[in-house]
């Protein structure tokens, strides 16, 4: 058995080396390239996200006749919405009675129960739940209608027409969901504690009074303003990111005509849930 | 109306270049539009008919050239001449985009209500107007998608009416109708062309209704103007490809001839 030469042996290591070298330059060159062209993408889609909310919000001012279709927009965010908020909202208060009732009941303290399932529903899932239920039911119907509208031209001939399209079709929609959001969500809170009142006292056999004077201490007015705040802000957010993503369903690259359509709702159902989770934990974090 | 007004085109397309992407569209378009003509756009599809007329309308922007209405350049920061030609301008759909959640009536009054500070009763009076001279007042209540494409195409021209304006664009107006109906939609642009002076331009296919509509002539081929003129000397044109544009059925008939068409099953 012959060995090779040392230098030779020197010579293959270097090689391989330099390839080795070579190939995780390359890897990270790319790496780096394709980060670098997703960060810019993302800031130009935010600033652009930014301009277009921006712009329907001054358009609030030149709007003509926007009352008669702020009303129009809140029969659709808000009429529309209200059996399934009901719905979901009496099934989230008995869930919460009932399983605040059983861990309750182990130390002890069912009396605590109205506090529980006032200040879940208050400080939390009144609004998240009830903006995910509108998201669900008027985002996506939203982002769907601006996405046909604008593949069918009509959006184009709004403009060629000299109307301001953002004035016309955005600005409603987002002064409606200011009013809808809070008005679910203080809805939504309102069935959720009969429904928790229903499966803690009517069904498991607390007392009413202990049920309603355990809300009543729990609940300060601090709450009630963190509630509406956030149901404000995730009605401005998710009304306007549904908006943006039907408005450029033609921008998609990747599909066309009615497939654009349907991956714009998609996109807008998504990012608007996101956003809601995401904004929930930062304005949480603000006013705790 | 003075001298110079009147001497003045009423639109100028100047050196008008457009691409998308790799393609070509617009390589050199260039068209002047007098006031009160009928022009007309012919071309084969995908020439850039529909292109040109989007950049005019603003639907689309061009990569180099200028545009020109009423002696004014049409450019991004002359936001106030743009506004002004939106108001004098209608743009007439393939299409027709109308808004589907809105009633005849409303989609009439749109314009109107948006870009003008007339009072109700005036919006009013005149899309009742429109609507009547297009008789569709009876539709009134009725949303597009109720409406049969004849219909749908008369509301799209009420609409574009009502504002009055000097110049009517019309993207393929008779796409996709039958011949009486094609001769039918012609007929009603230059009625109203008629009745209301405004200037139009068309953009066709339909070479034989053309000639006898219009005014001046224009022939799109490969991005630039082959052919500007009257109906007359496009009729009488030698240019290969207004030829073969225009006496496309005796292409047709040349190009068949002698063909021995064998049934399939012998």
């Amino acid at each position: 058995m012959r060995f090779l030469p040392m230098r030779h042996l020197t010579k293959r290591w270097r090689r391989l080396g330099l390839h080795v070298f070579k190939s995780r330059v390359k890897f990270t060159h790319s790496m780096v390239r394709a980060l670098g062209h997703s960060s810019i993408s993302l800031v130009h889609r935010l600033g652009d996200f930014a301009l277009f909310t921006l712009s329907a919000i001054r358009e609030t001012r030149r709007c003509r006749k926007l009352g008669r279709r702020v009303v129009r927009a809140l029969f659709e965010q808000g009429v529309r919405c209200l059996p399934v908020i009901l719905i979901v909202g009496a099934f989230t208060g008995l869930v919460l009675g009932l399983q605040g009732y059983h861990v309750l009941n182990r130390f002890g303290s069912e009396s605590l129960l109205g506090a529980l399932v006032s200040l879940s529903l208050v400080r939390e899932l009144g609004p998240v739940l009830a903006a995910l239920m509108l998201v669900g039911q008027a985002g996506s119907a939203l982002a769907a209608e601006l996405g046909i509208q604008r593949n069918s031209e009509q959006i184009a001939a709004l403009e060629t027409m000299g109307v301001n399209s953002h004035g016309y079709l955005v600005t409603p929609r987002l002064l409606a969901a200011l009013l809808a959001y809070p008005m679910h969500t203080a809805l939504f809170v309102s069935v959720g504690l009969w429904g928790g009142w229903l499966s803690g006292s009517l069904m498991l056999g607390l007392e009413a009074g202990v049920y309603w004077s355990s809300v009543e201490r729990a609940v300060e007015p601090s709450d009630v303003q963190e509630c509406m705040i956030k149901a404000g802000v995730f009605g401005l957010l998710t009304i306007a990111v549904c908006c943006y993503c039907g408005f450029n369903a033609h921008r998609n690259r990747a599909a066309t005509g009615a497939h654009a359509v349907s991956a714009s709702t998609t996109r807008a159902v998504v990012l608007s849930c996101i956003l809601v989770l995401t904004a929930d934990y930062v304005i949480t974090s603000f006013l705790m | 109306m003075n001298a110079a007004s009147s001497t003045t085109p009423l639109l100028s397309i100047r050196g008008l270049k457009k691409s998308f992407g790799e393609q070509v569209v617009l390589s050199d378009a260039n068209l002047v539009v007098h006031r009160g003509q009928v022009v007309t756009v012919l071309g084969r599809s995908g020439t850039g008919k529909s292109v040109l007329l989007k950049c005019l309308a603003g639907i689309e922007k061009p990569d180099q050239g200028s545009i020109w209405f009423d002696g004014k350049e049409l450019t991004e920061q002359a936001a106030e001449t743009r506004a002004d030609f939106r108001r004098r301008c209608s743009y007439l759909f393939q299409s027709n985009a109308l808004l589907d959640s809105l009633t005849a009536l409303e989609n009439v009054i749109l314009p109107l209500e948006q870009t003008t500070l007339l009072p109700e009763t005036e919006v009013m009076k005149r899309s009742l107007e429109a609507l009547r001279q297009l008789e569709l007042d009876t539709f009134a209540d009725r949303y597009p998608s109720q409406m049969s494409g004849g219909m749908q195409k008369r509301l799209a021209l009420a609409r574009a009416i009502v504002t009055q304006p000097e110049l009517v664009l019309f993207d393929e107006p008779t796409a996709g109708l039958d011949p009486q109906r094609r001769n039918a939609v012609f007929a009603m642009i230059v009625k109203y062309q008629r009745q209301f002076g405004f200037t139009a331009v068309i953009v066709t296919h339909d070479v034989a209704e053309v000639l006898v509509i219009s005014d001046h002539v224009a022939l799109l081929d490969a991005g630039r103007m082959r052919f500007e003129g009257k109906p007359e000397d496009f009729a009488k044109s030698n240019d290969p490809v207004v030829i073969d544009f225009r006496d496309s059925p005796a292409a047709l008939r040349q190009q068949i001839h002698g063909l021995r068409l064998n049934p399939p099953f012998v």
